[in-house]
């Protein structure tokens, strides 16, 4: 059977990637009939409304799901085309309420054309009262304009559907996680909506563990923890997940009653992990720092001949006091992927995945590459553009030890020694020198 | 810091971790706190294959809680016994160390656990 969802127009790249990943996590067997990023209408085929209604229920990027009536370049095809393909479905809404909306995409209607497209649909011979609240059955006449269409003076849409409501998504959430809202942010927090698609398509559901290295305010943790997960993260600074007084990450989730999905946080460096080398979680997310607003540390000191034995004062050993802060170095952005890698490849499950954020210059001289894994595959590459660069959202899946192809070891990447920030990530230099050049 | 995750967690030092005295850490003058945590069974089943349960045992000792089983209990065990599903439960998911230290057993580092949040970050010369 055919249905259509009604995406959002934001967000393009990510729209698909978040349906696929929903159709696994909810074992439906989908096929795209039709997609197009141009457009918020998509076909699929499914084998039931009921997996269509689950396909979708907790979707970010789609709004609805519709079965299909008829399609057709002009109303008077699609009225052949909804008298062709599903008259035997009439008669089975015969005598429900009902109402008709009209979806203009990139177009307008006036009430008055509006009525006129609904009324064109009096062959099938409902006789069930008419509800604009609560009806039994909603139909959505759902229109395509070119873009610019007013302005081009085109007076017809270039393509019309009829469909049957079946589900709504769980798009509405975006309002209850609003930053704005939430009772704890840093300067790096994740845009609430980004983060519930990344939860999604990490395929975060009640019973799993989920991780963010990177974990700063929580928001990827409060992310999973809505989608039922149990929500684990560190930071190398304790500060922000400590937070002032009673504005902490916990507050995060006890703001939004999430507390039953808080797992812990704590304080660690992913290049010396606490966590020992077993298969644990089901899905480890975050967005590392770029080294533009949040500094790329790791533990150590910048210069490699210092501190090799402890330091004593008073007799007291000075890492054992209370006040003492271990010294940092400025680390690779591209060393920190490998390691996030790495580390995944130890502490997922199988089939778990990884997503994590990764920023990349426009300019394909500065294109930052896709870094790869033998136990990882990759499942889904997004984008978000922003004017001189762009960030992906990349996700990998832990693919089972049998099926690991033995290739040759990994190329090492050489342990960068290097004390500036600027040298050890083309990021940040490209970012801090208008990416004039940067790589060349 | 719940139990359950002490269970993940052994030294930050990379030497430590070859040997089999850095875990599980040893919790020292440890604080604990109870939180109330809805029941979720499934999360539990899920749980259980990926603790390490002798670990477990030597951690629920040494808090002084009633001794565990010296094996893991099967799924289908856990179905039938429900009063071993809420004790794991209050064990992994509720109990937590809110102040205190944990202890390497191998290189002897103590990690401070503030507020209930653990700190593992290094001095230059363990690093």
């Amino acid at each position: 059977m055919e249905y259509m969802i009604r995406f959002t127009q934001v967000h393009e790249t990510f729209r698909l990637a978040e349906i696929k990943a929903l159709a696994v996590l909810e074992g439906i067997d989908l096929e795209v009939l039709s997609y197009s990023p141009s457009s918020p209408f998509c076909f699929v085929k499914l084998s039931s409304g009921d997996a269509a209604i689950r396909l979708v229920q907790r979707s970010i990027l789609a709004k609805a799901i519709y079965e299909v009536w008829g399609n057709g370049s002009t109303f008077e095809d699609l009225h052949d085309n909804v008298r062709a393909i599903s008259q035997h479905l009439w008669p089975l809404y015969k005598e429900s309420s009902f109402k008709f909306t009209v979806d203009s995409f990139q177009g307008s209607r006036s009430t008055t054309e509006q009525r006129k497209l609904i009324e064109g649909f009096r062959f099938l011979g409902f006789e069930g009262p008419i509800k604009m609240k609560g009806a039994e059955q909603e139909f959505c006449i759902s229109e395509e304009w070119q873009f610019d269409a007013a302005a081009l003076g085109v007076h017809a849409p270039q393509s019309v559907h009829l469909g049957r409501f079946l589900g709504g998504s769980d798009r509405e959430v975006i309002g209850k996680y609003d930053l704005k809202k939430r009772k704890y942010i840093c300067t790096t927090s994740m845009d609430a909506e980004l983060a519930l698609i990344t939860a999604n398509i990490t395929l975060a559901a009640p019973g799993k563990l989920f991780y963010d290295p990177f974990v700063g305010s929580g928001s990827f943790p409060v992310a999973c923890a809505h989608f039922g997960a149990l929500a684990f993260g560190s930071d190398i600074d304790g500060r922000s997940i400590r937070g002032r007084g009673k504005t902490n990450l916990l507050a995060n989730f006890v703001q939004y009653k999430l507390t039953d999905n808080f797992g812990d946080s704590f304080v660690a460096d992913l290049t010396n992990t606490p966590l020992r080398a077993a298969r644990m979680f089901d899905g480890i997310v975050c967005d590392p720092p770029y080294g533009v607003r949040e500094g790329l540390k790791v533990l150590g000191s910048r210069d490699p001949t210092k501190g090799k034995e402890p330091v004593f004062r008073d007799g007291k050993a000075h890492h054992m006091e209370e006040a003492y802060i271990p010294p940092k170095k400025p680390y690779g952005f591209l060393a920190m992927l490998d390691d996030i890698l790495d580390f995944a490849a130890l502490s997922l499950v199988d089939n778990g995945r990884l997503s994590f954020w990764m920023p990349t210059a426009n300019d394909q001289d500065q294109e930052i590459h896709i870094p790869a894994h033998p136990c990882l595959q990759i499942t889904s590459v997004c984008t978000q553009a922003f004017n001189r660069w762009s960030r992906r959202l990349i996700t990998y899946k832990r693919i089972p030890d049998s099926e690991v192809v033995a290739t040759t070891s990994r190329e090492q990447r050489v342990k960068e020694n290097g004390v500036n920030a600027n040298d050890l990530n083309p990021f940040r230099k490209g970012y801090f020198q208008g990416f004039k050049a940067a790589f060349r | 810091m719940k139990l359950l995750t002490l269970n993940f967690l052994t030294c930050a030092v990379k030497a430590c971790k070859s040997s089999s005295a850095s875990f599980p850490l040893h919790p020292k003058e440890c604080e604990l706190v109870s939180d109330t945590i809805a029941p979720n069974p499934k999360l539990i089943y899920n749980i259980l294959p990926r603790v390490d349960w002798n670990a477990l045992v030597v951690t629920a000792s040494e808090l002084g809680f009633p001794s565990l089983p010296p094996a893991a209990p099967t799924q289908e065990e856990l179905e039938k016994d429900e009063n071993m599903m809420s004790e794991l439960h209050t064990l992994l998911l509720e109990t937590s160390v809110s102040e205190g230290m944990l202890v390497c057993g191998n290189c002897g580092h103590e990690y401070r656990v503030k507020e209930g949040i653990a700190n593992f970050l290094l001095p230059n010369h363990l690093v």
